[in-house]
Parts: structure tokens; sequence; C-alpha cells
């Protein structure tokens, strides 16, 4: 059996990231994921990997962009002011059907923000977040071990979408350390035509590009891309279902978030009260279908986040508002305790009795 | 019959797209020049930039990739560090590499990163439709500098390769014209010597070449080859501005 190690979650994303077969990481410093890139200067050079900390996050990105039209596995990582600057970036490379993985270990915002952590990027991430019609994989870690799992899945996944994939985490999860069973050595290796890796002579050659300047044609490469989204939307949601099935109270959240909700549902649980709690993994593409089977019993829905209420727009959206949904927030680095979040429900339970 | 001249192996048979007199078909045609007469053409990626020279990845038949505006020599870097033993180029205009791109291009620059970038410096934005560029001249009128480029107000043009070769970094910097044949004999040269430097493993070469716009200029393409004489080059003076591995042999 694989051995148990312990680690900050900012390390875990960087060797599962190695071991995942990805020998290329660009970065620009910024808190509160330095520990990632310092893992991986320290890592690349001994395996033949390239660590290369760039003159912004906008070329960072765009040497990503560069690795990844060669077909190879590539990563970058920063924390929200550094992903808005890469959004320009990641709309090219969902623009030209790449691979590829973009890392946000999100504080507080907006603007220069603080260092504590958040979940405020949501929109950002789920929507799309630069121009254009497009979006991410999304995927949202709440432990070391989902840093390390739900990183080579992210290289996956990106891989067989050939669509950019972005791991979600928080400051908290970046700085936590926990034990954590690293994944197996792993590359999956996916036959990438497409690839710049020169003709040889041996074929007509290859244009990476997101350019259409014929409205026909650009409109189709929109409609064939989001064919794919559908597919996504179909195969790859992934939640956790927790104490659901004769819930009367849901409470939605992910990251650190889903931490505190969790024991939130236990603590009610003690008092009598039905709670239970859907942990989004995947924000794009959401659970709606959990969501909406569960609005069937349930009485409303608390929408939990670090952030000012982003999320709630879509367990509204997927639950076509039949059933209340509440927020249970708190922002700009400060981090909901079990109390708030029970003393949300009982409120509504007050409403409804 | 002997074939005296042809067309470049390294360039498709498309269609170029500039206007009539504009003197990317000439570079373009150095650039596959230089890749054919090295037999680099199979290992050959390029990258096209935002501007006039947006589509040259329909034109050069070596793999291409289109860069967001000024992160060309960003995406090289990264083409590069994931294939060494592939050639790079770049193909930039102006406003993308010495405006927007100019971080991009100092760092790739000091870097030293071992890719080829050709430098379209026509004084102007062309794609857009003729305004002010970093290296417009001072009084130069334009779209958006309709009273002429006023050094008060807009700033001075950029003189890239000056700026470059006071960098420790770069192995070769260089600014040729396409002006007349004498001029693109030597840009031929040159720019050969630019891709030569990468495959001998030297580092960043980068070449600027004067180039002319006469539909944003307002001239008939002879004039503006004529302009580029009266008044391009006395501002930006022709010749290398570095060729490190030269100066290294004469010490």
């Amino acid at each position: 059996m694989a051995e148990k190690v312990l680690m900050k979650g900012n390390e875990a994303i960087a060797e599962a990231a190695i071991r995942a077969g990805c020998r290329h990481y660009f970065g620009y410093p910024i808190t509160p994921q330095t520990e990632l890139a310092a893992y991986m200067a320290k890592r690349m050079p001994k395996i033949g990997g390239v660590f290369l900390q760039a003159e912004s996050e906008v070329a960072a990105i765009n040497m990503v962009y560069g690795v990844a039209s060669t077909g190879k596995r590539v990563m970058t990582s920063s924390s929200s002011p550094g992903v808005s600057l890469k959004q320009e970036g990641i709309s090219y490379i969902a623009g030209s059907d790449l691979p590829a993985l973009i890392v946000n270990v999100q504080r507080g915002g907006p603007g220069l923000g603080g260092i504590q952590p958040s979940q405020s990027d949501y929109y950002q991430a789920t929507k799309g977040g630069g121009h254009g019609d497009y979006h991410l994989i999304v995927l949202t870690p709440a432990s070391v071990q989902e840093m390390a799992d739900l990183t080579s899945l992210a290289f996956d996944l990106a891989d067989k979408y050939r669509m950019p994939s972005m791991l979600l985490a928080d400051g908290t999860m970046g700085q936590m350390m926990e034990p954590v069973i690293l994944p197996e050595e792993h590359v999956n290796r996916i036959d990438k035509p497409w690839a710049v890796t020169g003709t040889q002579m041996q074929r007509k050659h290859n244009i990476i590009n997101s350019l259409y300047l014929v409205p026909e044609e650009l409109e189709r490469t929109n409609f064939e891309r989001y064919e794919r989204y559908a597919q996504i939307e179909k195969e790859e949601v992934r939640y956790e279902s927790y104490m659901m099935d004769d819930a009367e109270y849901c409470l939605v959240a992910f990251g650190i978030a889903a931490r505190v909700s969790k024991n939130a549902v236990v603590a009610l649980r003690a008092k009598g009260v039905k709670a239970g709690l859907i942990r989004p993994i995947t924000v794009w593409p959401f659970p709606k279908a959990p969501i909406a089977e569960a609005a069937k019993h349930v009485k409303a829905f608390v929408s939990v986040e670090l952030s000012m209420g982003q999320m709630i727009d879509d367990i509204r959206l997927a639950q076509n508002c039949e059933k209340p949904v509440v927020l249970c927030n708190r922002a700009g680095g400060m981090i909901p305790d079990p109390a708030q979040i029970i003393a949300a429900v009982e409120a509504l339970k007050g409403g409804n009795d | 019959m002997a074939i005296v001249f042809e067309k470049p192996k390294s360039l498709t048979d498309a269609e170029l797209h500039y206007c009539p007199g504009c003197t990317h078909g000439i570079i373009h045609r150095l650039v596959a020049d230089a890749i054919d007469t090295l037999g680099v053409e199979g290992r050959t990626i390029g990258v096209a930039p935002v501007g006039c020279a947006v589509m040259a990845y329909n034109y050069f038949a070596c793999d291409m990739v289109e860069a967001a505006h000024g992160r060309a020599p960003a995406v090289a870097t990264g083409l590069k560090r994931s294939l060494p033993e592939n050639i790079i180029f770049t193909y930039q205009g102006d406003g993308d590499l010495a405006s927007i791109g100019m971080a991009e291009t100092v760092h790739a620059a000091t870097r030293n990163e071992n890719i080829t970038v050709i430098f379209v410096n026509n004084a102007i934005y062309g794609m857009t439709g003729g305004q002010m560029a970093p290296t417009s001249l001072p009084g130069q009128v334009t779209q958006t500098s309709p009273y002429g480029r006023d050094v008060a107000t807009a700033g001075y043009p950029v003189k890239i390769s000056e700026l470059l070769a006071a960098l420790d970094g770069p192995e070769f910097i260089a600014r040729v014209a396409v002006n007349n044949v004498k001029n693109v004999r030597n840009a031929k040269k040159t720019i050969e010597k630019a891709f030569r430097n990468q495959m001998e493993g030297k580092g960043f070469s980068l070449v600027e070449v004067v180039s002319s716009c006469p539909t944003n200029w307002g001239m008939t393409p002879d004039q503006a080859l004529a302009w580029i004489d009266e008044k391009m080059i006395p501002y930006y003076p022709l010749g290398v501005y570095k060729d490190k591995s030269a100066e290294e042999a004469t010490k």
C-alpha cells in the first residue's frame, strides 16, 4: 500500500502534478500559493523538467499556451489577483482547444484584497473568466488528499476533453498540513495529432489558433465546443452527498466551507434537526441533478460560501427556485464557524414551523 | 532548363493578404529562404503575432501557433522549453513587440531564450487602420496623432535594437531594411544568421526589419520605400547592435 505522508496542500498539488507526468511549470510569485512554486523550483531540475519564474502572470500563462501547443502536460499556479491577469491567456487556451492546468489558491478580493482564504473567484472560475464563450473544468478540493487526487484528475480531464481545467482551492487548503497518500506515477498518454512538434516533412502543418474571421466558422467552433461541454455536464459531475436521505435542510458548500458545514450538520443532527450537505467537487460542471433531487424533499437550501454569495445563483438555477436558498457567508478572508451555520438553519426552521 | 528563382518551399501556396507595396511579403520570403537554406522546415515552429501578420500561420508551411497580442516571445519560450531540438521563431510587428509585448520581449532577451525573433518595424499599426505605434517618428501623422506625434505628450519612439543591445543576455541584435536590393540581400544574410545562431545553441537573436506601410503612410509604394531612406533609417540606423559570440571571439 502507498505510504502516507504529511504535506502542505500546495506541495501536494505540486507532487501530484509531477506524478501525473507534468514536467513544465510556469509561475509568478504570489501569496498564498508560494510553496507550490518553491516545490517545483526544487524538484523540476532534478527530474529533467522545467521550472521557470516568468516576468508576469501574463507571460506565465502564455508559456503554458506554448507548451500545451506541443501536447505536453503543463501547469501554472497563482492566487486571485494573479489569476485575473491570466484570463487573457486562459481564453486563448480554451479557444485553441488546448489542455492545461491552472491552479487558483484563492485569497480575498476585489483588487489587491488580502492574503487570507476566500472563495470569491467562483464566478470567474465557473462562468469562463476571460472573454468569449467558454468553460473550464473546475475542481474544488476539500482536503490535502483531494489537492493531490484532483490534480491528477484535472490533467486527465483536460487531456480527454482538450480544454483547460482549474483546481479552485483556497488559502486554507493551500496552507493546511494533512496526511496524504500520493497518487501513483501515471502518465495518461492520449494521442495528440493536433500538437505542433514539427511536421518532419511527413504531414501538412498543424496550426494552433483561435482566430476565425469568417463568422460562420467561428460560430461552428463555438457550437462544437459546447457539444463537448454538454457531454462533460452529463458525464463528469462529481459531488459528495452527506446525510441527505431524509434531510429537510440542505447545506451546499465546497472546499473549506464544506468542512465547516459538515461539522454543522453533525451538530444539527445531534439537536434533532434533519440537516444534510451536498458538496460539489466539480463546480463546473455544477451538480445540478442532486440539487434538483434534493429540492423534492428539503424545505430550504443554505449556500455556505467564503464570498458575498456566488454559488447561490447556481443552486437557485439547479432547482428552478423551487425551494428558497439563503446565504450563510463570510468574506474578505474570514471563515464561517459551525455556530453561524447552525444559527442560519435554525432561523430557517423557525420561519418554516 | 535550370531553375534560377522559385518560391521557397517553406511558404505555402496561400495567397498573401498584404496590401500592394507592403514589404511583409519580402520579409516572409526571407524567413522562408532561411528555413529552406538551413533545411529545418520539418522541425520549425513559428509563432504569429496579432497585427498585419496575424495570418502568417497560413503562409508558412511549418507548424504554427497564433499568439495573443505581444505574447509571442512567452509562447515561443514555452515551445522551446518543451521542444529544445526544434527551431522556434516569432514574427512580430512594432505594436505587438515594442508596445503591448515589451515585457515579454525584454525578458525573453534577458533570459537569452534560444529563439529567433523577426521584428517588423513599419512605424504604424497597420491592421487596425494606421494608429500611432511605439516606433512612429516624432511629428509623424497617424490616425491617433492627427497633428503629428508630439513628443511632449506622446513620448519618443522606442529604439528596440539599441534598447535590447544594452542587456547582457541576448546573443544577437541587428537592424536591417528591405527597401532596396542591397538592403534586402543584407537582410537575407542577417535573418539566416539569426536562425543559425539558434541551431548552434547561441541564444536570443532578434532582427529588426525596417519596413514600409504605403497604405497607412498614405504614399505610393515607391514613395514609401524612399521615405524609409529619408526618415526611418536616419532615426533607426541599420547595423549589428550586438553579436555576443563575435565580441567574445575578438577579446
